[in-house]
């Protein structure tokens, strides 16, 4: 497997930011309630964490130290406004349904988090595709909470009815706070699941998180890190 | 003989009580409740409860069977569960529905979290908020046969009057289990006969709830409305039979007093205040959820154990 090719997969599956690493969960909870929503919120993270992701490893040696924080929000928040104003100007429905959330994609964690993480400290390519992969991982596992919370909640899948309402009641609990809680759950739980059966065929799943070379002085949550190797 | 002989650790006396046991006697003491809806709201009732239980007991098989575990549907608590999820159903739901509470009940809020004992909330009655909440239009659909109008509770909250004689007796519409107080007396007398429940949790749990309505009902002490309240919703129910569940109830005897009075607090706040003219259900699970800390605060003092002097700087 290719460098590249390896990002992509880290992201979809190995490290899937919704299902694994548990980033992101305000979005993933509160605009998951139908599908396109998922979909729409999913694609404009992507969109955001592949540019800053770009921008911030291209400037990663310009960067102090001391101010990386500052930087990257600044670098984030102005691709946020970008995309802001092109939904708001392309695809206005999407923009009123996902409201405060699109703006607030700046304080996402994953975007954060893959900057401090990986984009910080690697060249541009590999960034991008890690963003890409990243970003992929989200909107896979946004819309698949959304597909499932939109079916059992409305009987659509994408604004169409497939289930005709003749005969079925929409479980409306899904279109509402908890639905989200509970599908979240079950999906998370599937997803162990097919980790466990894939660790058990031998593909190499390291543990989630940031220590996957093992190297705590050069890692950036050294200091907080409880788990930490004495060096 | 050779069994008073026996050598062997501790505990040497055990109590003839057993899972399987209570939950029996729980049963027992519902069966006037039960006879009372299925008479009150004919076969429909009786299909309803059927069907809950069914579900509830087979959800718990299949479980048990996925996961590898050894089967516990003897212990009867499934049935338990099932027969309080019907109780607190309306008759005139679809029975599907009442299979997915069934599901809920078991697999989501018992199941998941370890099985019998292990539930931090009580499965009937959380299976029967998220039905309540899935399908709202289902849920609070009273009319069936003779009863058109609404709830006795509803009625009140709208300014009219009730007949708290007719609300004792159970000639009312509601749900399967809640509308006859007398029926459920004659059950909860029969539980504190026989030992099962004590009077701490239902006890402080009414006298609370009735001190809210004076306090802030706006009636002041009218003696028709006190009892067309207690009588009417879950509260009778809910006070002896759910309220009072083992595993999600304190154990020690003053936390019990105080997981009463949060009850009565939280029902009366619901009921006079909240959105909906019931709160019963929502008061239980909410103060399910404060038992452990409920029982931290409350751990009796051990006998000759003297509190620690507070150290002086």
């Amino acid at each position: 497997m290719s460098k590249y090719t390896e990002r992509l997969y880290n992201g979809i599956i190995k490290e899937n930011p919704t299902f694994v690493l548990m980033l992101g969960m305000c979005p993933t909870l509160a605009v998951t309630t139908a599908a396109m929503n998922g979909l729409g919120m999913g694609l404009s993270t992507t969109l955001v964490l592949v540019c800053s992701n770009l921008l911030i490893s291209a400037f990663r040696k310009v960067i102090p130290d001391g101010v990386r924080m500052p930087a990257f929000i600044v670098i984030v928040a102005s691709l946020v406004t970008v995309v802001e104003f092109l939904m708001k100007a392309y695809t206005p429905d999407l923009a009123t349904q996902l409201g405060v959330y699109i703006p607030l994609i700046v304080v996402n964690c994953i975007i954060l988090g893959r900057a401090e993480s990986y984009a910080s400290k690697n060249p541009v390519l590999p960034s991008i595709f890690d963003g890409i992969g990243m970003g992929l991982g989200f909107t896979f596992g946004l819309t698949c909470i959304g597909i499932i919370r939109e079916i059992l909640g409305a009987g659509q899948i994408f604004g169409v009815q497939i289930l005709s309402l003749e005969w079925f009641t929409p479980i409306t609990i899904f279109v509402m706070a908890p639905g989200a809680f509970l599908v979240l759950a079950f999906l998370v739980a599937v997803m162990n699941i097919v980790r466990e059966k894939m660790e058990a065929k031998g593909k190499p799943l390291a543990a989630p998180s940031g220590c996957l070379t093992g190297d705590c002085a050069h890692c950036g949550q050294s200091a907080m890190c409880t788990g930490k190797k004495s060096e | 003989m050779s069994d008073l002989f026996n050598v062997s650790s501790s505990p040497h006396v055990r109590s003839k009580d057993t899972s399987s046991r209570i939950m029996f006697y729980v049963v027992l003491a519902l069966l006037p409740t039960t006879a009372f809806g299925i008479y009150n709201f004919g076969y429909r009732a009786l299909i309803l409860i059927l069907v809950t239980i069914a579900s509830c007991v087979a959800t718990e098989w299949i479980f048990e069977k996925i996961v590898h575990k050894k089967s516990t549907i003897n212990d009867f608590s499934a049935v338990v569960t099932g027969l309080l999820l019907a109780l607190n159903l309306p008759p005139t739901l679809p029975w599907w529905e009442a299979v997915i509470g069934g599901v809920f009940a078991i697999a989501i809020v018992k199941m998941m979290f370890g099985g019998l004992g292990q539930n931090f909330m009580n499965p009937a009655l959380g299976a029967r908020c998220f039905l309540l909440i899935a399908f709202a239009a289902d849920m609070t659909k009273f009319a069936i046969d003779d009863y058109t109008g609404a709830t006795p509770l509803a009625a009140m909250r709208n300014g009219e009057a009730v007949n708290a004689m007719d609300m004792l007796i159970g000639k009312t519409a509601g749900t399967i289990g809640e509308t006859s107080a007398i029926a459920i007396l004659i059950g909860a007398v029969i539980l504190i006969l026989l030992g099962v429940i004590d009077l701490r949790i239902p006890g402080t749990y009414i006298v609370t709830f009735v001190i809210f309505l004076v306090l802030f009902s706006g009636h002041g002490f009218d003696f028709n409305y006190i009892t067309a309240q207690l009588c009417g919703g879950g509260l009778m129910l809910g006070a002896f039979f759910m309220a009072t569940d083992y595993v999600t109830s304190p154990i020690t005897p003053n936390g019990r007093i105080l997981f009463g009075i949060c009850l009565g607090i939280l029902t009366g706040l619901f009921r006079m205040f909240g959105a909906n003219a019931e709160g019963v259900s929502f008061a239980i699970i909410l103060s399910n959820l404060l038992v452990p800390m409920i029982e931290k605060i409350t751990i009796p003092r051990a006998f000759g154990l003297v509190k620690e002097a507070k150290k002086h700087e």
